[in-house]
């Protein structure tokens, strides 16, 4: 005789794939990590230590909402700590780390949390963290510093003109090509948000989600592209189309837009169809935003939009079903 | 060329594919005779089988023991020769108890007068058909639907036959060495298949990861223009028979309707190898390969056994479990049912048993969609799982059949994938079964309502 003590009975399938939703997680920290490096690389160690105090305090606040609410806690998936990443990518350098803990606060508790957290908030709770640092301290969230410029690891920064600047895209706001050249913009060495300035660490770390299934490609491309192929044929001022579509393709948000925020899973469509829709609707608000909005950059705010569209995108964009197609043949016959 | 199509999944890991190597290189071997064999008179779908011995009556090997129970039905036959022991419910792999006929062994292996070889090429397509239909040979790939319906209601709209040799379910390979040491009969059974349905276009699909089974296939179909070897992408639910003929063919069978409607007939690998065994030596359905596999099986194999053996001397054959298990198929790990005893007996459809003891399962607790979308990618139907499943759990049902709740074939590709770990199949079994109570339910309320209207009519029709 056996021992069947331990059998169970259950539905199938009785076996299932290695990735969950923590490996998920944590293949997207992993892909942040090359634009962390350039961050820390290009803003000083003030930049690691504010990536640091956004993601503890997304886990803390995300613990103590599901002590007050009685759930178990989630933070095993680790979504919380891309959230945090994401929230401190999203702001200057120079900013304050009481800031970016409101932002963490914001974007857990009010955006995802209360609407039942992980899967059922309808917002990227990054981009709302940032949707509200932007209306709270308009100020902070745009006071850009050079890069390399020796910043202290928690006090407050006293932005002298000595190492202000400017963000590439306020340049191409009034229709000239930005001081930084095409290399500075791949690698990083421009004035921004902590994490937007390196395309190539972003589309590393892109690369990276591809090979591991994370994400697919529809969202990005369909985003990238349609930045591109705007601004390639309607250049404002003159000009030269190719430089000026390369470097509104590479500066600003547009990268971490496209690879991390916008093929956030809870708040993008799941069809292949609608995918691409999203991203040609990103594309389009973006580039409106960039010429005609008040704002110099427009990346959050048009994937905010869009993820207000998501249910009807999703709604509109049934596949066809295996087997349906002929039917309707038939019945056009 | 590799035929494939769209959606699916990739079980298995890098090193082994669909888990396969631990027994797609071990020999098919013969189990020893069982001291009893259990015939449940349900081995396929359709009416069950009436008994036609009494307890105590000799049977001998090969002969019938209950007939068909209605057209769709088929007859079962005594897998060893002895004496009938008792007639009575035993457990079924199904989990509850069926009608069984017992009968206990005495190794004579005596054949019945009724076995003999059939010469295929003289008899009208009646008698052909009778001869399987006798045989009680149903698809062996599972689903067990009886062959002789298939091929009745096939011929004149079916203008091509494909043998389903995708096997693409993990861990089994008992069709995988069927081809490849003994491609005669499947080949055989084909060109069979083919004269009776008459098509000129007769397919053997077989997944890539079986082609060391290729050369013995082409050497055999090399005299006949109608055959051909259709090499399948390693993918499941490649064998899923809308997906093999959408992947063989193109065509999709069309939603609600038959295979015969998108002019296919698709026969398992060991159907056909029954129909060619039927013809050649006149022996009915009596034996079936299965693999015996698993995380806790001490050793796994591919057995050749008697219809009826206790699943228990399958695992006590291959040295029992390393470790208890704590979870038993009777198939594989993606539509197999999990089964609680090892007292079950092998059946026409069983091509796997597998013996689990690791974390196959993953189940979690509360798991929580996360709107990824890798279930909608997967899925081999072109549905929406993660809609079907919201919409489920809210009893919505219209919206569920909507999102595709019928058209789900149960292959369980969302659930596999599902990084949350949602049991999806399990939900959407539930919903199913609440559709059709509802459409039950309103069809004898629309009826009841009819029965009423045609009542008063009747009456005032008299008051006047």
């Amino acid at each position: 005789m056996y021992d069947l003590s331990k059998v169970v009975v259950t539905s199938s399938p009785h076996i299932k794939a290695d990735d969950d939703t923590r490996s998920l997680m944590l293949d997207v920290l992993l892909a942040l990590l090359p634009a962390l490096c350039v961050a820390v690389y290009t803003f000083g160690p003030r930049a690691l230590v504010l990536t640091v105090i956004s993601m503890v305090a997304c886990a803390v606040f995300e613990t103590i909402y599901n002590k007050i609410v009685k759930h178990p806690n989630t933070i095993g998936d680790l979504s919380c700590f891309v959230t945090g990443m994401l929230i401190a990518f999203n702001v200057p350098v120079a900013a304050s780390w009481w800031m970016v803990v409101f932002g963490a606060l914001f974007g857990i508790i009010i955006v995802k949390m209360l609407f039942g957290g992980l899967g059922k908030n309808f917002m990227n709770p990054a981009l709302g963290a940032r949707a509200f640092m932007m209306a709270s301290w308009a100020g902070m969230m745009t006071t850009w510093t050079q890069p390399h410029a020796s910043l202290p690891l928690f006090g407050t920064v006293t932005v002298t003109d000595a190492i202000s600047t400017a963000t590439p895209l306020a340049a191409m706001k009034n229709g000239a090509l930005p001081d930084a050249s095409l290399t500075e913009l791949l690698l990083g060495q421009t004035g921004g948000v902590i994490g937007e300035t390196s395309a190539l660490a972003l589309l590393a770390g892109g690369v990276y989600l591809l090979w591991r299934k994370v994400i697919t490609i529809n969202i990005p491309a369909a985003y990238i592209l349609t930045v591109a192929v705007l601004t390639f044929l309607f250049p404002m001022g003159d000009v030269p189309r190719v430089q000026w579509m390369l470097s509104q393709v590479l500066s600003g948000g547009l990268m971490l837009g496209a690879i991390f925020m916008a093929t956030d899973y809870v708040t993008s469509p799941v069809t292949a169809k609608g995918q691409i829709i999203f991203g040609v609707g990103c594309g389009l608000l973006t580039v409106f935003i960039r010429y005609f909005g008040g704002l110099p950059e427009g990346v959050s705010y048009s994937i905010l939009i869009m993820n207000t569209l998501v249910w009807a995108i999703d709604k509109a964009t049934h596949p066809r079903k295996f087997g349906y197609a002929l039917d309707k043949k038939k019945e056009a016959q | 060329m590799v035929y494939s199509f769209r959606g699916g999944i990739h079980p298995g890991t890098h090193a082994d594919p669909g888990y396969k190597a631990a027994t797609n290189t071990k020999p098919i071997e013969k189990l020893a005779l069982p001291d009893e064999v259990i015939l449940p008179v349900s081995m396929h779908i359709g009416a069950p089988a009436k008994p036609i011995v009494s307890v105590g009556d000799t049977v001998d090997l090969g002969q019938p023991i209950a007939e068909a129970g209605g057209f769709v039905s088929a007859p079962v036959h005594a897998t060893v020769s002895g004496k009938v022991k008792a007639i009575e419910p035993r457990l079924h792999p199904n989990g509850s108890k069926v009608l069984s006929i017992v009968i206990e062994n005495d190794g004579e292996d005596r054949l019945h007068e009724s076995v003999h070889p059939y010469d295929f090429a003289s008899m009208s397509n009646e008698e052909r058909i009778e001869c399987i239909r006798s045989a009680g040979i149903v698809g062996h790939g599972g689903a067990t639907f009886p062959t002789h319906v298939k091929i009745q209601s096939g011929i004149g709209k079916c203008d091509t036959v494909i043998i389903n040799a995708a096997e693409c379910e993990p861990y089994i390979t008992s069709d995988h060495r069927l081809l490849l040491e003994r491609p005669e009969e499947v080949i055989g059974g084909l060109k069979m298949l083919a004269d009776i349905m008459g098509v000129q276009n007769a397919i053997i699909a077989v997944e890539e990861n079986k082609s060391d089974a290729f050369p013995g296939i082409e050497k055999l179909i090399a005299d006949d223009p109608r055959l051909k070897l259709y090499p399948l992408k390693c993918k499941y639910p490649q064998g899923a028979e809308k997906q093999l003929i959408n992947a063989c063919t193109g065509r999709e069978v069309p939603s609600g309707k038959l295979p015969a409607d998108a002019g296919c007939a698709v026969f398992n690998v060991d159907t056909a190898g029954a129909v060619y065994r039927r013809f050649t030596t006149g022996m009915p359905v009596i034996r079936r390969i299965v693999t015996v596999s698993g995380s806790a099986v001490a050793e796994p194999k591919n057995l050749e056994v008697r219809i009826g053996t206790q699943v228990e001397k399958l695992i006590d054959a291959c040295g029992g479990f390393k470790e208890p298990p704590n979870k038993l198929l009777m198939g594989g790990p993606m539509m197999g049912v999990a089964q609680f005893s090892l007292e079950i007996p092998i059946f026409k459809g069983t091509n796997a048993f597998l013996a689990f003891c690791g974390e196959e399962d993953k189940c979690v607790a509360d798991p929580q969609c996360i709107r990824c979308g890798k279930c909608i990618a997967a899925c081999p139907m072109h549905l929406l799982p993660m809609y079907m499943n919201v919409y489920g759990k809210q009893d919505d049902l219209d919206n569920s059949v909507e999102c595709g709740m019928l058209d789900c074939i149960e292959c369980g590709s969302c659930a596999y994938v599902c990084p949350a770990r949602i049991p999806l199949v399990a939900q959407f079994r539930l919903t199913k079964g609440k559709i059709q109570a509802k459409r039950a339910a309103d069809k004898a309320k629309a009826d009841a309502e009819k029965a009423k209207a045609e009542a008063e009519k009747a009456a005032a029709d008299e008051k006047k």
